[in-house]
């Protein structure tokens, strides 16, 4: 079954511009100047049951737009939208039931009341029952370290205890979906840690599916099987993130830390008729190359440079996914 | 029904955080009364009555309009306003209720709140200060009882449609304001409608402001009695009815047009 099911998915805004000067301030109070900018450009994807799903992009792709409209708080402009069997904007109080939202900008707790209150409202908001309440709450909590918050107001706790608070509180009605629109941010590599292997530990024990956007990769890495990029409201990549990283990796970078520095151009000279480029990082005086996909490149480079220079030391380098996706990015759409 | 009991018992905890806001409020409202009762005093100076009403019938009526007040008036205008300003909309747009109305048991829980901890003992204290008169007819507190909840309605109808329109205006900072000085002007609380000029007082009955202050305060000082005060409580009624109308057409508008600011 799937979780979620997009076809043409499209939301534009009106961009409104203000002319310049006095007398355009005048005019702009008569008529303003708009033109209708795309957020999210016609895209179609498919979330199933129990999948982590990573939603990458730029700021401003439209991976937010694209949460909201998923749970039924924007409008698509055009497209169809079926979210656990419904649609979201159309019958939304049954909706929201069956889905848990953490937006990491913004609380969802009351700001001046203790934690548990919060979490009571919610609990009759949900209907969940008292037996239902305890069995997965007590675990919930207990995971998160999050007993001793309990009695205290929102507006007293530290980003990494309220957002550990603001997880729970999705939770207390046992989503089969649950959207995490950035929910690392700003947060400690403890915290972020707790919060990875929580989200880890529901999905295999309920099956949750998990729609994440963060800027932190390591958090798809540690996370997500899958990865769906944005780029200007386009889908640029969808698949496994093994793959991107096949896909995109630029080869492997070696690094060369020579006794005597040598003149770039001896370098050139060296690789003559390879497919290289050497830079010199002035700095540290290392001397860096990049290979392409071709395997044997590197160790043609090596043997070729050790021969005819001293060499103190070599290190060659796997692209990270951050280099990648900067890579993915810089470029734009592929 | 129970996630909205709850609401109106989570309004009484955060008015409870809020202390100093409630002890500020008790000043102003008995600086108020204050001001008001010597106003009236120096304008009736000797006449036995004026429109109809006496003057211990008039301190009543500005006492009564005053501790009224603390019970309908609400900020959720403004507290929509700063929602929707800041995007915390989404929030409660994700949760399984109706936004509209888990913001009016907001208001009725702070109301609630207010009329017990505040009109009460108010209440109390400015009545052995300054001369009033209190009914001891246990039908007209059934009514004013009755009256006071609807202006709440009529009240939390107009706040929910000023606070609608930042959806529309982005912000409605000075629109909320008109609509409080409008309301305290044309809804009876620092002039009785009676006080009015005959012309003034036929366009005001079409208008659902005098259903907030006048109607409620009437009836408690015994201005109104038995047919008029079951008028005055049958027209509050069907503005509160009225009024239904143009909230939801204007949020099923807001939410097809509804931006998040903010990312």
């Amino acid at each position: 079954m799937n979780a979620i099911e997009v076809k043409d998915l499209r939301k534009e805004f009106k961009a409104y511009s203000s002319r310049a000067g006095l007398k355009g301030a005048f005019r702009d109070l008569f008529t303003r100047n708009y033109k209708i900018v795309p957020a999210v450009n016609d895209i179609s994807f498919t979330v199933k049951q129990g999948e982590m799903v990573g939603y990458i992009g730029e700021n401003g792709a439209g991976k937010s737009t694209t949460i909201k409209m998923l749970t039924g708080i924007l409008t698509p402009t055009s497209g169809e939208i079926i979210v656990n069997g419904m649609d979201p904007h159309k019958e939304r109080e049954k909706f929201v039931r069956t889905v848990g939202v953490v937006f990491g900008q913004r609380s969802q707790l009351w700001w001046d009341i203790a934690v548990q209150e919060s979490f009571r409202l919610l609990k009759k908001v949900y209907k969940v029952s008292d037996a239902d309440y305890n069995s997965h709450m007590d675990h919930v909590i207990k995971t998160l370290d999050i007993e001793p918050l309990l009695d205290r107001p929102v507006r007293k706790l530290s980003l990494g205890q309220r957002m550990r608070c603001e997880l729970a509180a999705a939770l207390i009605h046992n989503p089969p979906l649950l959207f995490l629109d950035e929910p690392t941010i700003g947060l400690d590599v403890l915290v972020k840690l707790k919060i990875r292997d929580f989200l880890k530990e529901i999905n295999e024990k309920y099956n949750t599916t998990i729609l994440l956007t963060t800027h932190d990769l390591t958090d798809i890495e540690a996370l997500c099987e899958r990865v769906v990029m944005l780029d200007e409201g386009n889908i640029i990549y969808d698949g496994s993130l093994r793959r991107m990283k096949e896909k995109w990796a630029e080869g492997r970078e070696i690094q060369f830390e020579f006794l005597e520095s040598p003149e770039l151009a001896r370098l050139e000279a060296i690789t003559k008729g390879l497919p290289v480029k050497w830079e010199k990082d002035e700095k540290s005086q290392v001397f860096k190359t990049v290979t392409g996909d071709d395997d044997e490149l590197v160790s043609q480079i090596i043997a070729a440079t050790v021969a005819s220079l001293k060499v103190k030391d070599v290190k060659i380098n796997e692209p990270s996914t951050e280099e990648i996706v900067r890579n993915i990015y810089e470029r734009g759409m592929v | 029904m129970g996630k909205y009991l709850e609401m109106i018992r989570i309004r009484f905890l955060m008015m409870l955080a809020y202390r100093t806001n409630y002890y500020t409020g008790i000043l102003i409202y008995s600086i108020n009364i204050g001001a008001y009762y010597f106003l009236w005093n120096a304008i009736y100076s000797g006449k036995s009555e004026i429109e109809g009403l006496s003057a211990v019938q008039m301190t009543t009526y500005v006492a009564v309009s005053w501790m009224a007040r603390a019970f309908y008036f609400n900020n959720i205008d403004r507290e929509m306003a700063m929602e929707i300003k800041e995007g915390k909309v989404a929030v409660e747009l994700i949760r399984p209720y109706s936004y509209m109305v888990m913001k009016t048991m907001q208001g009725l829980g702070e109301g609630i709140f207010r009329l017990f901890f505040f009109s009460l003992p108010g209440m109390v204290i400015v009545a052995l200060i300054f001369p009033m008169e209190f009914s001891g007819d246990a039908a007209t507190w059934g009514l004013f009882g009755l009256s006071i909840l609807l202006s709440f309605m009529i009240n939390t109808q107009l706040n929910l449609l000023t606070g609608i329109t930042t959806f529309f205006l982005y912000n409605n900072a000075g629109l909320i304001r008109a609509k409080r000085v409008i309301i305290e002007l044309l809804s009876g609380l620092l002039l009785p409608i009676s006080f009015f000029p005959l012309w003034a007082q036929d366009v005001m009955r079409f208008l659902p402001f005098q259903g907030i202050s006048y109607i409620p305060s009437m009836i408690f000082t015994e201005g109104f009695t038995g047919q008029e005060a079951l008028q005055g409580i049958f027209t509050q009624a069907v503005w509160v009815i009225l009024l239904v109308f143009p909230v939801r057409l204007l949020w099923i508008a807001a939410k097809k047009r509804l931006v998040i600011q903010g990312g």
